[in-house]
């Protein structure tokens, strides 16, 4: 899996470390999205054809293709469901949070 | 020295020329134009290496100096009255964001009702838009101001934009003997470095963004300390400017013959030229008056007015401005000034010059006789206000 | 080489961030900086795409970026293009990421300028048809009969009662060197319109449709489908234009039924029979017209 991991907090200081104007370096997570999430996406490796379109179609790049099989960051997947949709194969299911 | 024998317009595009931005947005507005010309004909002559982009707006000319700025370019833009207005959006950007832009304002009437000619009301509404706001007195002043302004915007604690005031048509379209500052020398006293807080394609930055309630106050107070500092470094920059080149302004004011002053007149912008001979006629008279020029409302000179009027019997601010209902703002922030100083001294508001009105040595005589005689009453007072109106006449 | 998913980077460029699931807007951004890669400069004036990702100290845009006023995406993008330019920067792209309001309303004004100054610079604007930011309200690009918080469905009037404006057509009246039409529906179409913007040597601008479940009151599954949807039922079209000329990338033999499409959309559920016939000969005289102007 290759995705942006939450970062490491910014260290503690005083007033004078904030920068100067409302600017930052760009890509700082200080928080995942997986709050969001009711149903999670689960792929069947064993279905799948490797197609990608999950990978294409996802709004939050949350399925990585870097690997022999496609991986869930389940940190920031949503829970959409675009990605079930999507699979003309239906290899991804969507499992209830909570739930096996 | 090189001497010229040119217009306030042009002297502001011969200083941008020394200048050397990066980017140049501007949309013509009278009486600003001629500085968009000249800046365009420098381009065109090869004098000027800058990118001039042509815009259909002003609010396009601010927000692409914003953009050139957040890039970390040195950046330069020019307006006038309705033009600062429809720029007021990006006024707030460029000081929030520290984007060191300098821009010169031709001060203007606002409408309605609709006029071309010259007061402060444009400039002076936008007090709390977070710039410097350096005014000055003639040609000379304009050019070396517009200098001095690159030097104090990216002061490395300062980092905020500066807007150079003329008075319009006045002080824009007058033309007055100029000596001109050598290039290199001037290289020398503003040399460029890429902006800290800029972006960066090597390591990528995100900027003017989002500061929710938990860190907007700490943004704030960062951009209140910086606007703070500015005061020393607009005394520092004149100061260093004047052992290069010879020729400073005092800084944040200029107190003109006020040490012994019983009556000390404040004003702004080229309206202080006037004022001038008839101080001296009246010191000449014997007459203890003295003048103090505002070169720098934002930051305000609090410290230092208080210390030059402090003595004085009376104190009059002549301004080109008026907050309707209220005073003139310039009228409001020195009764403040006083106040936090604890200097208490009998202070009276003439509202002038407005909509290109000529204000006369006479109509300074009047006020400098009426706070002289003590008996000056009304708090704020319309100068040269015609009661009677003939149109045949 | 065909841009698809095979051939696009892994590496994610906006990540992380806060917009509802199954956000269209944010499946254009994310794919378009797929393309055109981290020597981007983002231009997102505040609209969805800026609130969800520039909020201090959560910063889920890996480009550089900032926040234009409203009106002045484009000139921002212009002056950002002009300073990088002057400070010798090479090998980069400005792109503009501005809502249907943001493009066709307020940033009109700007984008005519930048396109005019002829600035290498790529305006891409994401429509889900209303500014739906400040809670759904009717933009230009809200198609007739769309109910939002501010064009109610009552008795008296059916919501939104303007057709959308051709913004495409708009920008293509400019001469720009580079325009089209996309949908997130279409992703390998947008995709290599993408591309073709990112290679374009003067400005260029895509008009994506980016389905919003939450504005649309559709489930958050139906982001692609709902998409591709629109292009099948003849209210979206696919088009470019370049060198001068109109082109269509899709021209439907039939239509799906609009029917169809308006039925699965809460923001649609009070239109009659009269409503849906009229959509239909709007629709209709539209491709009529570009049928007739922009198919050889």
């Amino acid at each position: 899996m290759n995705r942006p991991k939450l970062s490491q907090p910014l260290p503690a200081g005083t007033i004078e470390d904030l920068p100067m104007g409302p600017s930052a370096r760009a890509g700082h997570l200080i928080d995942v999205s997986s709050g969001m999430r009711t149903f999670r996406p689960v792929i069947d490796t064993e279905k799948c054809v490797n197609c990608l379109r999950c990978f294409l179609v996802c709004p939050d790049g949350a399925i990585d293709k870097s690997g022999e099989n496609l991986e869930i960051d389940y940190d920031y997947c949503k829970g959409c469901g675009v990605c079930q949709k999507s699979c003309k194969i239906g290899a991804i299911t969507m499992v209830k949070e909570g739930e096996a | 020295m090189e001497k010229l024998f040119v217009s306030g317009d042009e002297a502001v595009a011969l200083a941008v020329r020394q200048a050397k931005p990066h980017v140049i947005a501007a949309y013509p507005i009278t009486p600003q134009t001629i500085v968009v010309e000249r800046l365009a004909d420098y381009v065109e002559d090869g004098s000027l290496n800058s990118e001039y982009l042509y815009v259909e707006s002003e609010h396009s000319a601010m927000s692409a100096v914003i953009g050139s700025a957040a890039m970390g370019a040195r950046s330069f833009t020019a307006t006038s009255s309705q033009g600062l207005l429809y720029m007021v959006e990006g006024l707030h950007y460029a000081s929030g964001s520290r984007f060191p832009i300098v821009m010169m304002n031709a001060n203007r009437s606002l409408a309605a009702p609709w006029n071309i000619y010259g007061d402060q009301r444009d400039s002076l509404s936008q007090l709390e838009s977070g710039w410097i706001q350096l005014y000055v007195e003639n040609v000379q002043e304009a050019f070396d101001t517009t200098i001095q302004a690159y030097k104090i915007a990216e002061n490395a604690d300062v980092m905020l934009p500066v807007m150079v005031n003329l008075d319009g048509f006045v002080l824009t379209h007058t033309y007055e003997p100029l000596i001109m500052t050598d290039q290199e020398t001037v290289d020398k006293y503003i040399p460029f470095a890429r902006y800290s807080n800029a972006m960066n394609l090597d390591d990528p930055v995100n900027t003017c963004i989002t500061a929710g309630p938990t860190y907007n106050t700490e943004f704030r107070w960062q951009q209140q300390l910086a606007t703070l500092k500015a005061a020393e470094v607009v005394d520092s920059a004149d100061k260093e400017f004047g052992e290069l080149f010879g020729r400073s302004y005092g800084g944040m004011v200029e107190a003109y013959r006020c040490d012994d002053a019983e009556v000390i007149l404040v004003t702004i912008g080229s309206v202080t030229g006037t004022a001038r001979v008839v101080c001296d006629a009246y010191r000449a008279a014997g007459k203890k008056v003295g003048l103090l020029k505002l070169r720098c409302a934002r930051p305000f000179p609090t410290e230092k007015i208080a210390a030059i009027v402090k003595n004085a019997k009376a104190v009059g601010v002549l301004e080109r401005d008026i907050s309707f209902g209220f005073e003139g703002a310039v009228f409001s922030d020195l009764n403040s000034a006083l106040k936090q100083q604890n200097v208490n001294v009998p202070t009276y508001n003439y509202v002038g010059g407005l909509g290109g009105r000529s204000i006369s040595k006479e109509n300074i005589a009047e006020i400098f006789d009426a706070l002289l005689s003590g008996k000056a009453e009304k708090p704020l007072e319309f100068i040269n206000l015609r009661r009677d109106i003939n149109y045949g006449a | 080489m065909a841009l698809n998913a095979k051939t696009l980077p892994n590496e994610e460029l906006f990540y992380g961030h806060k917009a509802c699931g199954g956000c269209g807007g944010a499946l254009a951004i994310r794919l378009a900086l797929k393309v055109l890669g981290k020597r981007s400069i983002a231009v997102i004036p505040p609209n969805c795409m800026s609130t969800v990702a520039f909020i201090y100290p959560h910063m889920p845009l890996f480009v550089n970026g900032i926040i234009p006023p409203f009106a002045a995406t484009a000139a921002v993008m212009s002056g950002v293009l002009a300073g990088a330019r002057a400070l010798g920067e090479e090998d980069f792209h400005v792109v503009g990421f501005a809502g249907d309001g943001g493009t066709s309303d307020i940033g009109l004004q700007s984008l005519s300028g930048s396109i005019d100054r002829n600035d290498k610079q790529i305006f891409l604007c994401y429509d889900n048809e209303a500014y739906m930011n400040t809670g759904i309200q009717k933009s230009g690009l809200t198609p007739y009969g769309t109910k939002t918080t501010n064009s109610p469905a009552g008795k008296n009037i059916h919501g939104s009662t303007s057709p959308k404006k051709r913004i495409f057509e708009i920008v293509a009246a400019h001469g720009i060197p580079y325009a089209a039409t996309a949908n997130v529906g279409y992703p390998e179409d947008f995709l290599m319109k993408l591309e073709k913007a990112k290679n374009c040597d003067g400005p260029s601008f895509i008009h994506v449709m980016a389905p919003c479940p939450t504005g649309w009151q559709t489930p958050s599954d139906s982001l692609i489908d709902i998409g591709k949807e629109a292009v099948d039922c003849g209210l979206w079209y696919l088009a470019e234009y370049e060198n001068g000329e109109f082109k269509l990338n899709k021209n439907p033999k039939e239509f799906t039924p609009l029917k169809d499409y308006i039925r699965k959309q809460g923001r649609f559920s009070h239109l009659d029979d009269d409503d849906l016939k009229h959509i239909e000969e709007e629709r209709d005289a539209t491709w009529a017209r570009i049928r007739r102007d922009w198919v050889k």
